[in-house]
């Protein structure tokens, strides 16, 4: 493009002040004195933008079709309610129970274990590097975390059942559990979700602004009042986020849980019980051979619809509260 | 703004009648003193061998063109300057004889007896009420009555009125003026010996910064006041005594280092100053 390819009209200001009078407009008057330089390249942009904003909308809404239309044919067959209150989940048997209840308890159990790690742990880095670390320490913990965010999943799945079951909690701790548990799940599903919670919360909190501890410094705080009183509150809309995105996480986990949960879908009533979750059907499921259009195959799609619906409402609780805590500074 | 207007050279009518200087003892009855302080940033020397005492229930101005470390020597005054990476002062800042960077001087105390108002308005994002209560409940004073304490820390700071019907609402939606005389609410809440401010007025309107120098008027009656001015004046409305400070080049790195070159009484400083350079400052030939 040539950039001269516009004249651009001067105006000359001449010592206003001076004795010459009123400064000069120049140039013939039928030019406009704002006429922009013309930029085909914006609306190149502006299209290709758009062309993504609207794919993004496109796949997701062919994802919602693709899940509800095998699944309303499910419940065309199994009444909703015997699907989310039914606590037999057997649909590759031959009498078949269609009861989702046992995959939703084993995801709670995992998806609260690894809560129980990941949040404490995890808010906890984010306050050290936030609020303690020199930023040499920091600037060396954060890539390790990332690191640790990069590990693919099924290493961690790997870990669970070979580590952590089988060494740890048989052989070490002698504890009476089978190949498989949610708490090995669980746990290991935490260390994963560590980073994530760990990372976003450090956003947030390096965002408060610095007069904030200072202000709490100049009250007599400490570091450790300012971070729980001051600093803590005031990025809570940031932490909620990211705690949140660690829920979804968890419940859509596929790998750790799959390979170290087991696959026996029945009521979890205790952390050492082996377990299904939903995702660790569809995983295990969808490598099966049903026939497109059976039965088992909708259900697939039944359980699919009921995890995006889950993680919908996580989200839309999410938004609420990070709006509701969102501060202005 | 009025500020460093330069067509109005300072000149005795700039300086407010009360408190007289004449009613000042010639030496003030420093509560808080700094002998030989230099204050650093790593290797940086910011500012050098200052030797100055502020006055008992008295208002110091510190002034001076920017850069020449009036907020820097202010923070290292209640250690501050702690909490910024690699600051350092070397000499001896005491505060009733007692060295508060001395051995087993715990700097949290020290910030409890010298409180700090800053630039810009910084409350929390919390209900004012918490604001105010903040100090108290972090420091774990002793207190009868929160609401009490709540109640005349607003009253002192003159805010009372206007914000005892929504103590539980969130101090931001209060105006700069507001938020700035809930700062030093909140800063009077701890009760403390000495209040340093850092140009507090420098974010607000006229109206505002108006109130809040009568309030520091009030003030001083109870408190040791320290203020940090970019605006003349104000150090000659409001201070009992001016200090002015500059900025000198090294001759060998060129860095700028703050130096005091004057301290007395305020109208002696705006009236008639010893040192050529504090004059054109205040009649605004620089800076
Ligand atoms: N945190 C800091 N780190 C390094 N240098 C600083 C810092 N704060 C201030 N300075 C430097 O110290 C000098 C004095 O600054 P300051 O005390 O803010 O001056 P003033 O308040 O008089 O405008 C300036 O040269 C400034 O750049
Ligand atoms: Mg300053």
């Amino acid at each position: 493009m040539n950039k001269k390819s516009a004249t651009f009209p001067v105006l000359v200001i001449d010592d206003v002040a001076g004795s010459k009078g009123p400064a000069q407009l120049p140039g013939p008057s039928n030019i406009s004195h704002f006429a922009g330089r013309p930029r085909p390249g914006e609306k190149i942009i502006k299209g290709v933008l758009a062309f993504s904003a609207a794919l993004t909308v496109v796949i997701t809404v062919g994802i919602l079709i693709a899940l509800i239309v095998p699944g309303v044919e499910f419940f065309v067959n199994v009444p909703i309610w015997d699907f989310l209150f039914g606590t037999r989940w057997t649909p590759m048997f031959a009498d078949a129970d269609y009861g989702v209840l046992p995959l939703v308890s084993a995801t709670i159990w995992t998806t609260v274990l690894a809560l129980i790690i990941a949040i404490p742990f995890g808010l906890g880095a984010a306050v050290l590097m936030s609020e303690y670390a020199h930023p040499k320490l920091r600037a060396v913990l954060k890539p390790i975390l990332e690191v640790l965010a990069g590990i693919p999943t099924v290493v961690y799945g790997l870990f669970a059942l070979q580590f952590i079951q089988l060494v740890v909690f048989k052989e070490w701790l002698q504890l009476d559990t089978g190949a498989f548990s949610v708490l090995a799940a669980g746990l290991v599903m935490g260390i994963m979700i560590i980073p994530t919670i760990a990372s976003i919360s450090e956003d947030a909190m390096s965002a408060v602004p610095m007069s904030l501890r200072q202000g709490s410094a100049a009250l007599g705080a400490n570091r450790m009042q300012t971070s729980v009183r001051v600093v803590f509150p005031a990025a809570l809309s940031g932490i909620i986020a990211a705690i949140i995105l660690g829920v979804s996480r968890a419940v859509g986990e596929t790998m750790i849980v799959a390979i170290a949960a087991g696959s026996q879908a029945r009521i979890v009533t205790g952390p050492l019980e082996a377990g299904q979750t939903m995702t660790g059907f569809i995983a295990n499921a969808a490598l099966g051979d049903s026939r497109v259009g059976s039965l088992e195959y909708n259900t697939l799609f039944a359980v699919g619809l009921l995890l995006f619906i889950i993680t919908l409402i996580i989200n839309m609780i999410s938004i609420r509260l990070v709006n509701k805590f969102r501060q202005v500074y | 703004m009025e500020t460093n207007s330069p067509d109005q050279p300072a000149s005795s009518a700039t300086v407010r009648p009360t408190p007289s200087d004449v009613a000042l003892p010639d030496q003030p009855d420093a509560v808080l003193t700094c002998d030989n302080v230099d204050v650093y940033y790593g290797s940086f020397k910011a500012v050098e061998q200052v030797n100055l005492g502020f006055g008992l229930n008295e208002i110091t101005a510190l002034i001076g063109p920017s850069g020449c470390g009036k907020s820097t020597l202010l923070r290292s005054l209640n250690r501050m300057n702690d909490l910024v990476e690699g600051a350092r002062v070397a000499g001896t800042v005491s505060f009733m004889n007692e060295d508060i960077y001395g051995p087993g001087v715990d700097a949290i105390e020290v910030r409890r007896r010298i409180g700090m108002v800053f630039q810009k308005p910084n409350p929390f994002p919390k209900s004012i009420y918490d604001n105010i209560a903040y100090g108290a409940r972090v420091t774990g004073m002793k207190v009868s009555s929160m609401d009490d304490l709540v109640e005349e820390a607003l009253t002192r700071a003159a805010l009372w009125d206007e914000v005892k019907d929504k103590l539980k609402q969130s101090a931001y939606g209060l105006s700069g003026g507001q938020q700035q005389r809930l700062c030093i609410a909140r800063t009077i809440a701890i009760k403390p010996d000495v209040i340093l401010m850092d140009e507090p007025c420098s974010a607000l309107d006229p109206i505002a910064t108006m109130r809040i120098e009568d309030l520091m008027q009030e003030l001083r009656k109870d408190y040791t006041i320290v203020i940090v001015t970019h605006n003349m004046q104000q150090a000659a409305r409001v201070a009992d005594r001016t200090a002015f400070f500059t900025a000198l080049p090294d001759e060998t790195t060129g860095n700028r280092t703050g130096v005091l070159v004057e301290y007395g009484k305020t109208g002696q400083i705006f009236g008639a100053p010893n040192d050529k350079r504090t004059e054109d400052y205040i009649s605004g030939r620089f800076g």
